[in-house]
């Protein structure tokens, strides 16, 4: 993980719930590379072509509600998406994309700042994100230590085979 | 006991002690876990790639593992065939003995309830985010994606933030043709889909003491929707009865105390309240039922199902209201129980004809028409009542497409009729 991420900006609205995100269709589908053409299919349905690697996402108040599907924040990694920035998160697409590595920072006033094809600056550590054709500001509680742990390890997966390593060693040690 | 900092510890606080092993937890901290229970259903597939890539071997505990396939049984694509063969060749390799398969399948969170997976006092996680209906048992009850659940089936833990809690006390009695799902309906209303988020929500009060295992299921089921992280009840005499025979381990029964902190206490009284119904496009969007009856509502669709609200008391119900009726012509009336038990019971006591000769299609226990993604899918322009828990955009299909939610009654009196309905129309 980056300490200052920067990336070109797609809004959102509120509320954008999982079936928004991946629709229950496409639960089957285990591959990411596959998934990520449908993502946003209903609420941003010109994203999945036009989004690069490196993107930012910025959508309002609740961002992710509704299922566990981490289809949804796996297909916004498959695209290589670099950080998502809302007013507010639910909590299960928080967890599952902090468990992927993707940087999620919750910013209360963030949306308004933004319009689709702005540039956003984040600052995960000093907990800011401007935008850059603006200059407006808002700033965040950065994440606590355990979650910027997890976010510099790579994700869960990391954080986990790390953790058996170590046990492993030991145990022959 | 009190000890945190002067004052006692709420439900989720207690349990999050025990699960954590420390004296006392706070709010806002982050504490490591041991799970009593994890669940897998279809989404668990998707544990066994991050499992493996973690460099596990073993899951930490076999004893403490349930797969239970639930959304497309059985499977109705080649992606759901593919998904289960993984699960079915993880348990086998894993020697994961508690494994629901088709023909002793049911809805994942049913599945938990009815054989007595999750008792007071547990720390419960599972790959769906209506596991929060297992804190009707006394229990923190998380839904979590399945990276999450690699972890945990590697380690049996996990990380979370002790959250704060919202006390709901109900006091009142639900009139004639109202039910726990109107009363959560209502919550709802109140509440909003974001007013729980990270928190826990403890039900209690006289009217929630009153009520049985089922309706704490549906209401506990239904905190999901408030964005919490866990729904609960407290432990009591009714909890212990429904566990009393199938308790699968140790109850640990917790109780919050008498001065425990919430962030926030919401005081409700149902006596004189009316049914109530979410409306398109969010389960927050409620209105009294009567209100909606009288703008005349054709139904396209009508949906007895899902993990809210099929159990074989909805089922008893909705045919004691079926009966000597007709499903309205031009109504698409789907049932379907919450399991393979629940279906064969309906067998027995002759509800499934009853649906049938009415002229519903009586279906096989799963997710069925919850979701849009295997079944009872609906057109741009239709209309379905459900007693399921989300009428998000999407839901069943096209986004246009409206769902409004209601009690299991609700939903066979609006089948009949061919619009949205009124039970109590019915019961004199
Ligand atoms: S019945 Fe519906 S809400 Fe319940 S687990 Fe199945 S899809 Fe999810």
């Amino acid at each position: 993980m980056k300490d200052v991420i920067e990336g070109r900006v797609w809004t959102l609205g509120d509320d954008v719930d999982t079936d928004q995100i991946i629709g229950g269709k496409y639960l089957t589908i285990i591959d990411p590379n596959e998934l990520k053409k449908h993502v946003f299919e209903i609420a941003l349905p010109e994203f999945a072509k036009g989004a690069l690697a490196g993107d930012i996402v910025v959508a309002g108040i609740n961002f992710g509600s509704g299922s566990s599907r981490e289809h949804a924040p796996q297909a916004l990694r498959a695209i290589g998406v670099g950080a998502v920035v809302a007013d507010s998160f639910a909590r299960i697409f928080f967890r599952n994309a902090i468990n992927l590595g993707l940087p999620t920072i919750e910013a209360p006033g963030v949306r308004k700042l933004f319009e689709t094809g702005d540039t956003a600056r984040i600052e995960m550590r000093a907990g800011k994100v401007a935008n850059a054709r603006t200059g407006a500001a808002v700033t965040f509680p950065p994440l606590p230590h355990h979650l910027l742990e997890l976010l510099e390890v790579g994700g869960l997966v990391e954080k986990v085979r790390k953790e058996l390593e170590a046990r492993a060693g030991k145990a022959t040690a | 006991m009190s000890g945190n900092g002067g004052h006692g510890a709420t439900l989720a606080e207690k349990v999050l002690s025990r699960a954590s092993g420390l004296d006392t937890v706070v709010p806002g901290q982050i504490v490591e876990g041991r799970v009593d229970l994890a669940m897998m259903h279809e989404q668990g597939a998707q544990t066994v790639g991050p499992f493996h890539d973690m460099g596990a071997t073993e899951v930490w505990d076999p004893e403490r593992v349930v797969i239970a396939i639930d959304h497309w049984v059985p499977a109705s694509t080649e992606g759901a065939a593919v998904l289960h063969r993984i699960l079915r060749k993880f348990a086998a390799e894993q020697h994961l003995p508690h494994f629901y398969d088709v023909g002793n399948h049911g809805i994942c969170h049913q599945i938990l309830a009815e054989h007595g997976w999750v008792v007071p006092g547990d720390l419960a996680v599972g790959t769906d985010s209506h596991t929060n209906m297992l804190g009707a048992m006394g229990a923190v009850a998380a839904g979590i994606g399945p990276t999450e659940m690699a972890a945990v089936l590697a380690l049996g833990r996990l990380w979370l933030k002790v959250p704060p809690t919202i006390r709901v006390n109900v006091h009142g009695e639900l009139g004639p043709g109202v039910t726990a799902k109107d009363l959560v309906l209502r919550l709802l209303g109140e509440v909003k889909t974001t007013g729980a988020t990270y928190k826990s929500v403890e039900y209690g009060g006289p009217t929630i003491d009153a009520l049985s295992m089922p309706q704490r299921f549906t209401i506990c089921n239904m905190t999901t929707e408030m964005g919490a992280k866990c729904g609960m009840v407290a432990p009591d005499q009714t909890t212990y009865d429904y566990l009393a025979k199938i308790a699968k381990h140790p109850m640990h029964p917790l109780q919050p105390d008498k001065d425990a902190r919430y962030e926030r206490t919401i005081d409700i009284d149902v006596n004189g309240m009316d049914p109530m119904i979410a409306c398109p496009y969010s389960p927050d969007n409620v209105r009294p039922l009567t209100e909606v009856v009288r703008e005349h509502v054709k139904v396209d669709q009508a949906f007895l199902g899902s993990c809210t609200n099929a159990r074989i008391e909805d089922m008893r119900e909705g045919a004691a209201l079926m009966r000597g009726h007709k499903v309205h012509a031009g109504v698409r009336f789907i049932v379907s129980p919450a399991s393979t038990s629940i279906y064969n019971q309906c067998l027995q006591e002759g509800i499934i004809e009853v649906f049938t000769e009415a002229g519903a299609v009586f279906t096989n226990s799963s997710c069925s028409a919850c979701f849009g993604g295997n079944m009872g899918i609906l057109a741009p322009d239709e209309v379905c009542i459900s007693s399921s828990n989300r009428n998000f955009p999407g839901r069943m299909g096209p986004k246009e497409a409206r769902i409004y939610l209601v009690s299991p009654a609700a939903v066979v009196a609006s089948a009949i009729n061919g619009e949205i309905s009124d039970p109590r129309e019915f019961s004199s």
